[in-house]
């Protein structure tokens, strides 16, 4: 029986990675798979605790998340392809139009 | 046995990881993600999650990463990041050392086995019930969290709306404005 305890770790070093990706690359497709990491890292973490506390909820919860990450993936994407079509090559620097 | 299989697939998934954020070309990087999803999904198997495991394969790696690949592929992929350039080439470096002090706090946590996962048992609906995983799963996914369920339909119909409208091409507004003039 592998100890909870590393099961959250792996899962906490998973989510920083996701996140220092986000916050280093610029290329608006890799920031998105960035979010799908962390998105992962916190699946884990559920369905660690659902075995844990011996709840079926977490797990159900990981269900709505997939669905929320699919549906978030869809609109994302549809956003860069807009973006790129009027402005080809652009990165997350580039769209910064609405900056005061 | 077990730890084995742990190890395996946390290496799995961190070198998957890692390959996400520093791989230059845009479809490495999706597929290093998939290394990730299927080593998250062998974890889950371990857990005993056995219809998530089912679920990440599918729609993670099957889905989501084709979608990434074929969006890859319609912009180019010819455009190679550079790193030093941008307004922001500090931000990189302080991410990373935040991101090492993040890890290496966590790991300190492990390491002095802090007991972070004690609570209180569930009683409503147990894992180790009579039900195999995909009937709990089922039967929770219907019963407690049953309007949930109705609202991610919902949602889902809405992204797919506005995916819709977002892939189209504007130039139909101007086509109407000629018209009319």
């Amino acid at each position: 029986m592998v100890d909870d305890n590393l099961y959250l770790l792996l899962s906490a070093v998973l989510f920083t990675i996701g996140a220092a990706g986000l916050l280093i690359r610029r290329n608006p497709l890799v920031m998105f798979m960035c979010v799908e990491l962390m998105l992962n890292a916190v699946n884990l973490t559920f369905v660690t605790f659902s075995r844990s506390l011996n709840d079926i909820g977490g797990q159900v919860i990981v269900f709505f998340v997939l669905v929320v990450a699919a549906a978030e993936v869809v609109v994302g994407l549809g956003i860069i392809v807009a973006i790129m079509r009027r402005r080809p090559g652009a990165t997350a620097d580039d769209v910064s139009l609405l900056r005061g | 046995m077990e730890h084995v299989v742990f190890a395996a697939s946390a290496i799995i998934v961190l070198t998957g990881a890692l390959g996400v954020i520093l791989a230059k070309n845009p479809v490495h990087s999706a597929l290093m993600l998939v290394m990730t999803l299927f080593g998250i999904a062998v974890l889950f198997v371990q857990q005993e999650a056995h219809f998530l495991a089912a679920v990440q394969v599918i729609v993670y790696a099957g889905a989501i990463v084709v979608l990434f690949l074929f969006v890859i592929m319609l912009l180019g992929v010819d455009k190679v990041e550079s790193w030093e350039t941008g307004p922001l080439s500090g931000q990189r470096y302080v991410t990373g050392a935040i991101a090492v002090i993040a890890i290496a706090m966590a790991g300190l946590l492990t390491a002095r086995a802090v007991d972070v996962s004690r609570g209180a048992q569930s009683g409503i609906a147990p894992l180790d019930g009579p039900d195999a995983n995909i009937v709990a799963v089922g039967k929770a996914l219907f019963t407690d969290y049953v309007f949930a369920f109705e609202l991610t339909g919902v949602l889902l119909v809405v992204a797919v709306i506005g995916a819709v409208v977002l892939a189209r091409r504007p130039k139909r507004v101007e086509v109407d404005t000629e018209v009319e003039g």
